[in-house]
């Protein structure tokens, strides 16, 4: 761990209070003070914008807060205020995020910093209001970078880091911080709450050097023709692509400052002797971890990789932490409909131009808000290691479907 | 003074649109910044890596400019700082699928002036129906067919839904009047809050008329009533442009290949007579006519 302003563990405890996890994002959000906010309610996002209104009713938050028509004003209008300079913010969540769709990619192609929540949500139909990830999942080639958190405290602690990866003018690319909705949003938990002032010493002041200034017309979104849009999605890319470091970077620079590591790129948990790893991302990690704890107390050698960052996808880290092990299986609260879990695909995908040919097995689980088990991820951890003993049967399995309903 | 918009663009010759947007930004002036729709507008004044605005503008999706502007204004707020902020859009984006967001930006009362440049039809994709395009209009997606005089329904009334939000000025203009228009622009920066202004803008291409005539196109819309002009002031009628001559609607119609049919076809006629009774409920509506003036019956 690396804490130069590490405090003594009684300072930190002092410092903790118990509240919603919503509100620690709330709370987050406004000691980045951001210019505008533009949200639109829906569960289990909604909450996290009531806190912020309540700050800005109290004169405790400088922001312009819009009141929008839909999810899809609500990120166009933040299109308009990053474009004129804006610091901004939003959060929503599965029909909120699939109603966006359209300006998700405008807003990345353009190159706003914009930074928004997404408390996970089941998608429609049939109506679910329950956790899982499809939504964000779904979103993941829109050009926004995606940072998923383990716990309440992450989730809030990844605002500022976000600010700071999508302002940089390396970067400037929008970031969504995903946390499991209901799970993490309405869980009360004890958080350490960080001050404004400690933001502002990690967190620049947005300096954008492209806005919409009479004194300086520029013109944003113009179209582009065949011999210009290639260069135009490579830069895009390419901004992915040192995000890679960024986010390590930022990620680093969190944790000196304020004594809280959660990973790069990724995290791990008995990864180094592990011979069944497991892959997966979001609150099901603590879960995992105290299974992991189980089991290694029982001699078995299982270890835990967290994806931090899901775009861009860590395709190096995940490759030195997965070398040595004997089975991977991937966990993950989303599924391909005609396919396998999106980030099965995208592990397999990473690992297959390596001379390390580990089996991969995956599972969707916990759609629409099912609990994950311990008993769930046991027969995970069962499953895989049958699948390095004996071959893989199935390369992906619905973890623990109920038989009397199909 | 330097124009706004450079020359150069790549609208249709004849096209209106240009004209629009030139006596919109002589009236805002430089300190002005404008959103856009997709559409025709878009397309032909930035095919990247040119540009023909010198002010800034900003594009990003066919049905979202008003929410853009939204954005822009708040942001312009927080910062203290004091320009123009315009949508200029044309009528599919506004009277159609951009219909929420503007809704929206008249709901929350934002400081924007939005003009609509109604050319009664998506043009950009090739002459389709919109919710503007008037009664026995032929376009691609209303054409008119052996059992069919076109666009079968009236024209939405987008001044009247801008009223009903309490927009505080809302206005209709024509590319023909050009002092008429700057007029309505300057007056609607005058006045805080939202501001619609929807602009008659002849398109040479989806109307079909003879190049050249395009002025002369837009003025025979209001001089036949079929575009009235007026403005509102907090829901008020607080002006009108009387007509001194009111022409027939034929003189419009006739003069445009999207109404050709009408001239053709069997029962032609009729539609003819249900599009004059139209201009003449205008003509009474809004007080179009001095007292004792002059209908022509015939084509001058
Ligand atoms: C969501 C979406 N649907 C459809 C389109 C295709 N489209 C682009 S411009 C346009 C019509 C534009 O019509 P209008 O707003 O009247 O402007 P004009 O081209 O006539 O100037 C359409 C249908 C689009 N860009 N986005
Ligand atoms: S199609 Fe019509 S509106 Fe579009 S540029 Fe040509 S004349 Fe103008």
């Amino acid at each position: 761990m690396i804490a130069k302003e590490e405090m003594s563990l009684k300072e930190r405890m002092a410092r903790m209070k118990v509240v919603e996890g919503s509100y620690a994002v709330a709370h987050a959000v406004k000691c980045c003070a951001p210019d505008v906010i533009s949200a639109y309610p829906i569960t289990p996002q909604t909450h996290i914008v009531e806190h912020l209104s309540q700050f800005v009713a109290d004169g405790e938050l400088d922001s312009e807060f819009l009141t929008v028509d839909s999810e899809f004003s609500a990120m166009s209008s933040l299109v308009g205020a990053s474009a004129a300079g804006a610091r901004c913010y939003s959060s929503t969540t599965s029909q909120g995020l699939a109603l966006m769709w359209e300006v998700l990619y405008n807003a990345a192609g353009m190159r706003l910093p914009i930074v928004m929540t997404v408390a996970n949500r089941a998608l429609s139909a049939p109506l679910n209001i329950w956790n899982d990830q499809q939504d964000s999942v779904g979103a993941r080639d829109s050009g926004w970078i995606q940072l998923y958190a383990e716990d309440v405290q992450e989730a809030a602690d990844a605002i500022p880091q976000a600010y700071k990866i999508a302002e940089d003018p390396e970067i400037l690319t929008p970031v969504m911080v995903c946390m499991d909705g209901f799970i993490l949003t309405h869980v009360y938990e004890p958080v350490e709450l960080m001050s404004a002032e400690e933001v502002e010493r990690f967190l620049p002041p947005y300096r954008p050097e492209h806005i919409l200034d009479p004194n300086n017309p520029k013109t944003f979104g113009a179209f582009a023709d065949p011999s210009y849009f290639t260069e135009l999605r490579y830069m895009q890319w390419d901004a992915h692509r040192r995000a890679l470091n960024k986010i390590e970077t930022v990620a680093r620079e969190f944790a000196e400052q304020f004594g809280r590591w959660y990973g790069g790129l990724i995290d791990t948990y008995h990864a180094d002797d592990a011979e069944v790893m497991i892959v997966t991302m979001g609150s099901v990690i603590g879960t995992i971890k105290d299974c992991i704890d189980m089991m290694r107390s029982e001699g078995l050698k299982v270890g835990l990789v967290k994806i931090r960052s899901y775009r861009p996808f860590p395709t190096e880290a995940l490759r030195k932490a997965l070398k040595d092990a004997e089975v991977v299986a991937v966990i993950e609260k989303d599924v391909t409909v005609g396919n396998e879990g999106a980030l099965l695909t995208d592990l397999k995908a990473a690992l297959y131009n390596t001379p390390a040919r580990v089996p991969v097995i995956g599972f969707p689980a916990g759609l629409g808000g099912r609990d994950i088990t311990v008993r769930d991820i046991r027969r995970v951890v069962d499953k895989a290691i049958a699948a390095r003993d004996r071959g893989i049967e199935a390369e992906m399995e619905f973890l623990s479907l109920r038989e009397d309903l199909l | 003074m330097e124009k706004l918009l450079a020359p150069g663009h790549r609208a249709c010759a004849g096209c209106s649109m240009p004209t629009v947007i030139n006596l919109v930004l002589d009236a805002a002036g430089p300190n002005t910044i404008v959103a856009t729709p997709t559409g025709c507008i878009e397309v032909t004044t930035t095919p990247y890596p040119e540009s023909a605005w010198r002010v800034p503008w900003i594009h990003s999706l066919f049905e979202n400019a008003a929410a853009v502007a939204s954005g822009i204004e708040a942001a312009l707020n927080h910062f203290g700082k004091n320009h123009n902020v315009f949508v200029i859009a044309g009528d599919g984006s506004t009277l159609d699928i951009g219909m929420g967001c503007i809704s929206g930006m008249f709901d929350r009362g934002h400081n924007v002036k939005y003009v609509c440049y109604d050319n009664e039809a998506y043009m950009n994709t090739g002459v389709q129906r919109s919710s503007s395009t008037p009664p026995c209009t032929s376009t691609t997606t209303t054409p008119s067919g052996k059992v069919s005089f076109g666009n079968p329904r009236p024209k939405k009334d987008m001044p009247a839904i801008a009223v009903a939000h309490r927009v505080p000025y809302v206005a209709t203009a024509s590319v023909a009047y050009p002092v008429d228009l700057r007029r309505k622009v300057k007056r609607a920066i005058s006045i805080p809050g939202p501001a619609y202004i929807q602009v008659n803008a002849p398109c040479i291409t989806g109307w079909s008329f003879e190049a050249g005539t395009t002025v002369e196109i837009a003025r025979l819309a209001v001089e036949t009533c079929l575009w009235p002009l007026y403005e509102y002031v907090n829901g008020e009628l607080a002006g009108v442009k009387k007509i001194h001559v009111k022409r027939p609607v034929e003189d419009y119609l006739k003069a445009q290949g999207r109404y050709r049919h009408l001239f053709r076809m069997k029962g032609g006629d009729e539609m003819i007579r249900v599009l004059q009774q139209m201009a003449d409920e205008n003509a009474r509506k809004f007080g179009l006519l001095y007292e004792g003036d002059v209908t022509c019956t015939s084509g001058e």
